[in-house]
């Protein structure tokens, strides 16, 4: 085990390392030169200079890489050129409202995608598995920025039982948090429920077949413990951890998600900044994501050889 | 009458080993309802985005004060939009962004992603931990956030955001090249082959990439529906197709507005993007299970 993880985190250095010089490069996409780019209107000779010195631009690439990680590593990720505020800062303050609306859509997509993917394993072959698979391809299918607009649509203009936009923070009222974001919740564990769901039937199916299944059986144990004790708890340890890896599908639903019902989280944030050209915004928020990710990858990891006693050793 | 019988199945197998595998693969996919519908929409679909001027009368770009918002009628099937344009000849036209994103990104992102899968799977050693790193990097970064970023730097166009795109989707087919370079690199023919002295490239060519076809075709097949939808996903947020051109993405955007007084304008582009996205993983699950050794 320990090993295991001193093997696991030797290996995120260089994935951490190249995700920084990915994050670094992308400003030099940018046409141009980018102290031009980042003065905006601004055309006054002293004003570039003085850009391109702060932001080291006048150093050799590498050199201004090593300024900008020597940064990130202590926590400067620069500052935000529209609000004048650390980038930190303001990821800090969107953070919380992205994981309240992804914790939801978490609970939401187990809620719908297991137990469909138990019944239709179970009843393979029947109308609620041909049902159950239906529901699979339409949520994988559906852009989840139309099924939020007709969520809107019918549920805020229709019937008019829920807020079209807006947020509550958890803390001032709950009761008003989670009207705001039931709706988009939905949006974001309805795909999420769709890959659950393909996947624990598929696993369920292997269980079943297995021979310790076949014994219960023979045992003359009812069927709903076969399923519920024996079969269910061997199927569903892959499954858990599965959960912590969609988090890459939820971080980039929530992008459009809060566009569209106006929810000042993480993915407000990233567009917000794409456009008032905000780069360094933009870089943080990529950043954040991805050492969350890689993090997340490690803990579903070791949460998988903890719960799977075959592995430990 | 044992001996006919043995004599029909003997020639049954003579005639299924004959059958070339693209054929056998044809045939198993084509028994599929879902993947045959599939198909046919897609076939539709790309109909439509050749022949749009000759099945849709009016203008996509051509503005009508008269006609702001109008109801769908006869005249205008699926209404106007808010500029007076007809949105059916709207969602026509806009097959064409949609489609040539989704084939060109994943064109892209198999251009750059098999070539380099290939060399990490065969070569191994210091190449392959870089491109390996470097994979894992990039798939750290979610999907569509990296297209965005990409995009946004890159400067909002359609073409930058099939770039977009076509990067962010390279790192699945760089993993998936690797992994079935290396189950497929220790097969004996593989071996016979090097044994008898054919170089590298032509190994990797001519005896490795043919076998690793089948698993590309399904992650591509699939991919061309995710890439459809972040092609949507960028226009809808302004960073893929500019106005007035017609792309589905930016005329849900707009549809958003006017949700309470023209809700038509949104429901047509939404469930065009979402019928060619539902075919497309269609055939590619029925591709996958139609390509799959095992179920032979």
């Amino acid at each position: 085990m320990l090993n295991f993880l001193a093997k696991r985190l030797v290996q995120i250095v260089p994935t951490l390392f190249f995700v920084s010089v990915l994050i670094f490069s992308l400003q030099h996409l940018l046409p141009g030169d980018p102290a031009l780019v980042m003065a905006g209107e601004e055309r006054d000779p002293a004003v570039i200079a003085q850009i391109r010195a702060q932001y080291h631009l006048d150093q050799p690439i590498p050199v201004q890489y090593l300024y900008w990680i020597k940064g990130v590593l202590s926590g400067d990720f620069g500052e935000s050129l529209r609000n004048k505020m650390p980038v930190l800062e303001l990821i800090a303050q969107k953070l919380p409202v992205t994981l309240q609306l992804a914790a939801m859509a978490i609970v939401i997509a187990f809620m719908i995608g297991i137990p469909a993917g138990i019944v239709s394993a179970v009843k393979k072959g029947t109308a609620w598995d041909y049902g159950a698979n239906l529901f699979a391809l339409w949520g994988i299918s559906t852009p989840n920025f139309w099924l939020g607009i007709m969520l809107i649509f019918l549920f805020s203009i229709e019937l008019g039982w829920l807020p079209a936009s807006g947020y509550v923070p958890l803390t001032e009222n709950w009761r008003a948090s989670i009207a705001a974001t039931i709706m988009p919740a939905f949006v974001l564990g309805n795909a999420i429920a769709a890959i659950l769901m393909r996947h624990t039937r598929s696993a369920m199916l292997q269980v079943l077949e297995s021979d310790y299944v076949r014994t219960a059986r023979a045992k003359g144990l009812s069927e709903r413990t076969v399923i519920l004790k024996h079969a269910m708890r061997n199927a569903l340890t892959p499954i858990i951890t599965l959960g912590a890896l969609e988090l890459g599908t939820l971080l980039s639903g929530a992008v459009l998600t809060e566009q569209i019902f106006s929810i000042p989280g993480f993915g407000k944030l990233i567009v917000d900044a794409v456009f008032n050209r905000d780069y360094a915004v933009v870089q943080g928020v990529v950043l954040t994501t991805a050492t969350i990710y890689i993090t997340l990858n490690l803990i579903a990891d070791i949460a998988y050889i903890l719960v799977n006693p075959r592995l430990r050793g | 009458m044992t001996d006919t019988t043995l004599g029909t199945s003997a020639s049954l197998a003579a005639a299924e080993t004959l059958e070339s595998p693209a054929r056998r693969a044809w045939r198993r996919l084509i028994r599929r309802k879902g993947a045959v519908l599939g198909l046919v929409v897609i076939a539709l679909f790309i109909l439509l985005a050749i022949f749009a001027p000759l099945i849709v009368p009016y203008d996509p770009i051509a503005t009508s004060w008269s006609l702001v918002r109008k109801a769908p009628s006869l005249q205008h099937w699926f209404g106007t939009d808010e500029l007076g344009r007809d949105v059916l000849a709207r969602v026509v036209f806009g097959a064409r962004a949609s489609l040539l994103a989704g084939v060109i990104s994943v064109g892209i992102a198999l251009a750059i992603g098999v070539p380099l899968g290939l060399v990490a799977g065969y070569r191994g050693g210091f190449i392959d931990g870089l491109i390996s790193r470097i994979t894992d990097a990039m798939l750290a970064c979610p999907f569509l956030i990296l297209a965005i970023a990409l995009a946004a730097f890159l400067g909002p166009s359609l073409g930058n955001a099939m770039i977009a795109i076509g990067v962010s989707a390279t790192p699945i087919f760089i993993r998936l090249t690797r992994g079935q370079v290396m189950s497929v690199k220790v097969e004996d023919y593989v071996e016979a082959a090097r044994a008898m002295g054919n170089p590298r490239w032509r190994i990797a060519l001519v005896h490795i990439l043919p076998n690793i076809l089948p698993a590309l075709l399904v992650q591509a097949t699939l991919s061309i529906a995710a890439a459809i939808i972040a092609e949507a996903a960028l226009s809808f947020l302004g960073l893929g197709q500019q106005p007035p051109a017609p792309s589905w993405g930016s005329m849900l955007n707009a549809a958003q507005r006017f949700l309470t007084s023209a809700p038509w304008m949104a429901i047509w582009p939404g469930l065009a993007i979402f019928l060619v996205v539902l075919s497309f993983n269609l055939v590619g699950d029925g591709l996958r299970d139609a390509l799959d050794p095992k179920a032979r």
